[in-house]
C-alpha cells in the first residue's frame, strides 16, 4: 500500500460525540419536504405543449412543404444523417474513428418512403392521390429523380393559397399532387397518426415524427424563441425562467467555445472530451497529483477548522 | 450435521462477513468521531433525502401514468415536487462531491466508495436526461432531437434512442432508478463500514 497521504489516513483513536443517525436522516427528509413543497407551490413547473404536424403545416404551411420536398430529394438533414438511421454519411469523426458508422443503420429511416410515399398510401385514396402514387411507384429511379429535380428547381417560387401547395412546373409528374395531399393530411392530423402507427396500433416510438419534425424549420425557430437553441446553452435549458438541467453546464459549455462552436465533429468530440473528463473524476484516488490537489489547497483546514483548532495545530 | 459443515456453509459465510464488516453499531451508530463537525457533512444527507422525495413523487407519477400530468392540477403539482426534487438533489450531491474532494476522502481504503459516488452522480445525470425526454411536451420534444445527435455520434444512438418515448421511459423509472438505488445503497454502507474520513495529520503535510 503506498505510503503517500493521499492514500493512507490512520484509523481515528480520538474523542467521539453523540450521533443520532435517524433521529438526523428524518429531520434532513422533513425539511427537504417542506423545502420541495414550497418551491412546488411558488414556482410551479414547465409544461409548453408538444408541438404537432398538424400545428406545424397549418402554422407554417410552406416550411412543411419544403421540408416534405427535402425528404423526397434527399437533402434534409435526416437523409443526410448516417448512421443510425440510414449510410448517407459517414457521420461525426473522432480522429480516425467513424463509431456510428461501425455500428451501421440499426434504425433505418428511409425518408422518401416513411415520410412520403406511405403515409399518402395509407391515405383514403382519391383518384387524383391513386393516380400519382401509381405513377410514382411504376416509375425507374431516374424518372423519379427527373421529377424531384423539375420540383426542386420551381420550389423557390412556392405558393400556399386557399390551402393548395403550388409550384411553377409542369414537369415534376406526380410530385405536385404528393406533396399538395401530404399537405392536406398534415393540416388534417392524419399524418400525425400515419406516422407513429406504421409499425401497429400500439406504439410507444415517435422517431419519424420527431425526425420529420426536427428536419423543419418551424421546432427550430419555437426553440430560438424560447432560447433553446444549441448556441443558447441548448438542451441543458428548459422552457421558461426553470433551472433545467443546470448539471449539464460543462457538457454545454465545450459547444459555445472553439474549436467545437464551429467543428462539422463537434458532437463526437464533445461526448470524447466528457468521457474522459468523467474517467479521470472516477479515478482521482488512484492519480497521482489530481488526488494530491485536497492537500496541496488546505481546503480541509475550513472544513476541519474546529478539530485543528481543538489540537493548537 | 457437524460444525464445520455449517461453517462452510455459503449463507454462514456471508453472515460472518457482514457481521464482521459491518457490526449493527457501525450500520446504526450513536456516536461518531468528533472531527465530524461542519456543515459541509449536511450535503450527504440531504442528498439522501431529496433522492427519497424524488422517487417518492415519482410513484405517484407512475401510478397515472405519463400524460397525467398535463390533464390534472394535482398531477402538476406532483411534477412539480418531482422537478424541485431534482433540482436540490443534484445541488446538494454536487456540493457534497465536491466536499468529499476537498476532504481527499478516498483516504484510508475508502478508494470504492468514491468510486461510487462519482459512479452514482453519473447515472442520477441519466436518469435526469431520460425524465427531460419523457415530459411528452415541448421540452421533451426540443431535447430529445437535440440530444440525438450528441449520442448518436457516439455510436449509442443504436440501441439507445432517445426518439423512442417508450425506450427511454422504460429507462428513466425502472432500470436507472433500479441502477441508482443499488449503487446509493452500497454506497451508504461503504461509509458505514469504513466511517467518516479522519482529518489530514499536519505532521504529514509538513513532509
Amino acid at each position: 500500500m503506498s505510503e503517500s497521504p493521499d492514500v493512507k489516513v490512520a484509523p481515528w483513536t480520538g474523542p467521539q460525540r453523540p450521533y443520532d443517525i435517524i433521529k438526523e436522516g428524518t429531520i434532513a427528509f422533513v425539511v427537504v419536504a417542506i423545502l420541495t413543497i414550497g418551491l412546488a407551490l411558488v414556482f410551479s413547473s414547465p409544461d409548453d405543449p408538444q408541438v404537432t404536424v398538424q400545428q406545424w403545416s397549418t402554422k407554417a404551411p410552406i416550411d412543411f412543404a419544403q421540408t416534405a420536398l427535402a425528404e423526397l430529394n434527399g437533402t434534409s438533414g435526416t437523409a443526410q444523417y448516417g448512421a443510425p438511421y440510414n449510410t448517407a454519411s459517414s457521420g461525426q469523426q473522432l480522429g480516425p474513428f467513424t463509431l456510428a458508422k461501425w455500428l451501421g443503420a440499426t434504425i433505418p429511416v428511409n425518408t422518401v418512403r416513411d415520410f412520403v410515399v406511405d403515409p399518402l398510401t395509407d391515405q383514403p385514396a382519391t383518384p387524383a392521390l391513386s393516380s400519382a402514387l401509381t405513377q410514382w411507384k411504376g416509375a425507374s429511379a431516374t424518372q423519379r429523380t427527373a421529377w424531384v429535380d423539375a420540383y426542386t428547381k420551381a420550389s423557390g417560387k412556392m405558393t400556399f393559397t386557399n390551402g393548395t401547395v403550388s409550384v411553377p412546373t409542369n414537369a415534376a409528374g406526380p410530385v405536385p399532387v404528393m406533396i399538395n395531399t401530404l399537405e392536406q393530411m398534415a393540416r388534417s392530423g392524419a399524418l400525425d397518426q400515419a406516422l407513429v402507427t406504421q409499425s401497429g396500433f400500439y406504439t410507444s416510438n415517435f422517431t419519424l415524427p420527431l425526425l420529420f419534425l426536427a428536419d423543419g424549420s418551424y421546432l427550430g425557430d419555437l426553440a430560438q424563441q424560447r432560447h433553446l437553441l444549441g448556441t443558447q446553452w441548448g438542451m441543458m435549458n428548459e422552457t421558461g425562467n426553470y433551472p433545467g438541467q443546470a448539471w449539464l453546464w460543462l457538457y454545454t459549455f465545450w459547444y459555445q467555445v472553439p474549436p467545437f462552436s464551429t467543428s462539422a465533429n463537434a458532437d463526437v468530440q464533445v461526448w470524447g472530451i466528457m468521457m474522459l473528463l468523467s474517467l479521470l473524476l472516477l479515478l482521482v484516488p488512484f492519480i497521482p497529483g489530481l488526488r494530491s490537489i485536497p492537500r496541496w489547497t488546505r481546503v480541509y483546514r475550513l472544513i476541519w477548522r474546529d478539530h485543528y483548532r481543538a489540537q493548537g495545530a | 450435521m457437524s460444525s464445520t459443515e455449517i461453517d462452510r456453509q455459503w449463507t454462514t459465510r456471508l453472515r460472518h462477513r457482514v457481521a464482521h464488516r459491518l457490526p449493527p453499531e457501525k450500520m446504526l451508530p450513536d456516536t461518531q468521531p468528533a472531527y465530524v463537525a461542519s456543515w459541509i457533512y449536511v450535503f450527504g444527507v440531504t442528498t439522501l433525502s431529496a433522492f427519497a422525495v424524488v422517487v417518492l413523487s415519482g410513484f405517484i407519477l407512475a401510478l397515472k401514468g405519463p400524460q397525467w400530468w398535463h390533464v390534472s392540477g394535482i398531477g402538476h403539482f406532483v411534477n412539480s415536487l418531482h422537478l424541485w426534487s431534482v433540482e436540490i438533489f443534484f445541488f446538494a450531491m454536487v456540493i457534497h462531491l465536491w466536499g468529499k474532494y476537498f476532504m481527499a476522502a478516498w483516504r484510508g481504503g475508502r478508494s470504492l466508495t468514491w468510486v461510487t459516488g462519482v459512479v452514482t452522480f453519473l447515472v442520477s445525470i441519466a436518469t435526469a436526461f431520460t425524465g427531460y425526454v419523457s415530459q411528452t411536451n415541448f421540452d421533451s420534444q426540443w431535447i430529445s432531437t437535440q440530444a440525438k445527435d450528441g449520442i448518436n455520434s457516439t455510436g449509442a444512438g443504436s440501441f439507445f434512442n432517445v426518439l423512442n418515448f417508450g425506450q427511454m421511459l422504460m429507462w428513466h423509472i425502472v432500470l436507472l432508478p433500479l441502477a441508482a438505488v443499488v449503487l446509493t445503497g452500497l454506497h451508504v454502507l461503504m461509509v458505514r463500514a469504513k466511517g467518516v474520513v479522519p482529518p489530514f495529520e499536519e505532521k504529514e503535510e509538513a513532509r
